[in-house]
């Protein structure tokens, strides 16, 4: 269905072929692109304005010097990034909860989510309902917690990977995928050859749904990576700490603390400190913008596919 | 149909409800037992005895009652509704707009550039982003700062102003996510007709009628169900960022629930006030859920359930 959308939403183009353009459209195109170029910048120039800044000399930032281009160049943030060991260990951790945490994900959901798209599962609206529930209701975060550490995850490796690995949005959205682009004859013809669930699963409906199986892997990547609220909750262990939390206590806490200072040397202190967060800021980012733009069609497949059933 | 029936159309699909298994199992310990747990909300509970061994609270409601009559209940309150609906009113319709406005663009070059720029802020953590608010908005070294000082005026600490705070919130996430949240749209935009444009060209309409005729009502059912969603979640505003961007300045306007219950449960070791808490406000959030459903069936638009 996604490959044929790109022409369909092209309804303007129809106008041009048939009937010669009207004044009006020609003042609504100057309007239509002028809004872009606005939203460009908006979007743009504060990041851009943050990757210049991780370059440039702390003072001319803080006079208000750097607008377009590094203003003495330096790679000190860089240096003093390097120089925090615990970032590195939180970029370690951050990289193994990703990867372990994506593939448990995938291990978890897609598999539910193709036994949920087989109509003939018995008890499959019950058994729906009992995932879609827990998208508008929860135990709340003492319960949550209490059980994490009766089954003594808290603290652990794990608790960042398992708990909460199940995510009932990406199932509907996986879920609809295999109904939508496995007919079900496939299954039929299978079954009379002898084929089982199981080998059905694996050897041919996963290999036909690469392309849902990646937008989720991609969705819990992004995820993993973000996420800082589970290792707030229930990580002690600074060895354990993601990146995301370590950049909370970088970026966030002490910048409050040290904007409440005063006097000349919490300033310069101030000073080089965020040119220290500028650089980590690029750090942590790049890897996902980098990938990103890459994956995007796969991504937009899937927020489409999840749009097909609301 | 007969038991024996039944089982056979369990027994034939032995290999599906393998499949489900490992997430059947996750979702009952990590999502309905605790959702057993929130009977602490009606006990004296005391981690020593346990779930089922703390006794009753008495009255039943006291956990409830502690929180309805302490200062904080309609401070929270009113923050958590004044930050979701603040959001509701500025980042339900721009995603629409935006998305109306991509689908008008000709150039599929500049078209899939535009795109892929205006949904990488989507990508940015939380964390990130709320450093970069700090960044930017500081008055000594940030954007904000040397604009105002290219005025020749001493720029207000936005950040640890309470005022300041709803607006920063909510505009800091329609810069972050209102390109992400256009897709959805764009998708529905994508299956219309195209005879409809044909004919209203044909018609002579222009380009603008077209989007104000064909595009924006065609568009309206996809809404009603991110309305239904986004109603659903009113009294439900994320945790991650505001917790983040608090501090004893801003707290006037930015202790929400979420925040509230954290702090009451983990900090203070509340737990039976903070699970109270936490409850009323998925209660509320379920039932705000049900009602919005309903008004839209009655509407005759498309309905969730």
């Amino acid at each position: 269905m996604t490959t044929t959308t790109g022409k369909q939403s092209l309804p303007a183009s129809h106008g041009r072929n048939r009937v010669r353009r009207q004044p009006k459209d020609v003042a609504f195109d100057v309007v239509l692109y002028l809004i872009c170029a606005i939203l460009l910048i908006l979007i743009l120039y504060p990041l851009w304005f943050i990757v210049i800044a991780s370059f440039s000399d702390p003072s001319a930032v803080a006079g208000g010097h750097v607008w377009f281009v590094p203003v003495g160049f330096t790679l000190d943030g860089y240096e003093e990034l390097l120089n925090q060991p615990n970032v590195w260990v939180g970029y370690r951790n951050t990289i193994l909860y990703t990867v372990t945490g994506t593939l448990f994900g995938l291990a978890v959901n897609i598999p539910a989510a193709y036994a949920l798209s087989r109509k003939d599962l018995w008890g499959r609206k019950a058994l729906m309902g009992l995932f879609v529930f827990t998208m508008f209701f929860s135990g709340g975060l003492i319960p949550i917690f209490l059980t994490v550490q009766e089954l003594g995850l808290y603290n652990s490796f794990w608790v960042m990977v398992v708990p909460f690995a199940v995510s009932a949005y990406n199932v509907i959205v996986a879920r609809t995928f295999f109904e939508t682009s496995l007919p079900p004859d496939l299954w039929d013809a299978a079954q009379i050859d002898g084929c089982g669930n199981l080998r059905f699963f694996f050897t041919i409906a996963l290999p036909l749904s690469k392309a849902v199986v990646s937008v989720i892997a991609l969705w819990t990547a992004v995820g993993q990576w973000n996420s800082y609220f589970n290792a707030l909750i229930y990580i002690r262990d600074e060895n354990l700490y993601p990146l995301a939390l370590i950049m909370r206590n970088i970026l966030v806490t002490q910048q409050i603390q040290s904007a409440l200072g005063t006097g000349e040397a919490a300033l310069i202190a101030l000073r080089k400190a965020n040119l220290m967060r500028y650089a980590m800021i690029i750090v942590a980012t790049v890897p996902i913008m980098c990938v990103y733009p890459f994956v995007q069609k796969y991504f937009d497949q899937g927020v489409m596919i999840g749009a097909v059933k609301g | 149909m007969n038991r024996s029936g039944t089982w056979k159309r369990i027994s034939r699909n032995w290999g599906l409800y393998l499949l489900l298994l490992p997430s059947l199992v996750l979702l009952i310990l990590f999502a309905y037992k605790p959702m057993y747990g929130v009977v602490i909300a009606f006990k004296n509970y005391k981690n020593s005895l346990g779930i089922l061994g703390s006794p009753w609270a008495d009255p039943l409601f006291k956990n409830f009652q502690r929180f309805f009559n302490s200062y904080q209940c309609e401070a929270t309150i009113r923050n958590t509704l004044r930050l979701s609906l603040y959001s509701l009113a500025v980042g339900f319709p721009i995603p629409i707009i935006l998305a109306l406005m991509i689908n008008q663009i000709t150039a599929m070059r500049f078209r899939r550039t535009f795109q892929t720029i205006l949904y990488l802020p989507h990508f940015i953590s939380t964390v990130v982003m709320v450093g970069l608010l700090l960044i930017w908005l500081s008055p000594s070294s940030g954007l904000v700062g040397a604009f105002y000082r290219l005025l020749g005026k001493d720029a207000p600490n936005v950040m640890t102003s309470a005022s300041g705070f709803p607006s920063i919130y909510v505009w800091s996430d329609v810069w972050q996510h209102s390109g992400w949240d256009s897709i959805v749209f764009l998708a529905a935009l994508s299956s219309i007709d195209p005879t409809l444009y044909e004919a209203a060209t044909v018609d002579g309409a222009t380009r603008w009628q077209k989007m104000r005729y064909i595009d924006l009502p065609l568009l309206m059912s996809t809404a009603c169900i991110m309305l239904i969603l986004r109603a659903g979640n009113l009294m439900n505003v994320g945790f991650e960022k505001v917790f983040l961007m608090q501090n004893d300045l801003n707290m006037s306007t930015s202790e929400i629930i979420a925040t509230y219950v954290y702090k009451m449960g983990l900090r203070n070791s509340q737990y039976a006030v903070s699970t109270a808490v936490n409850l009323f406000n998925n209660l509320v959030n379920f039932v705000l859920l049900l009602l919005v459903n309903c008004v839209t069936r009655k509407l005759g638009e498309t309905s969730l359930f």
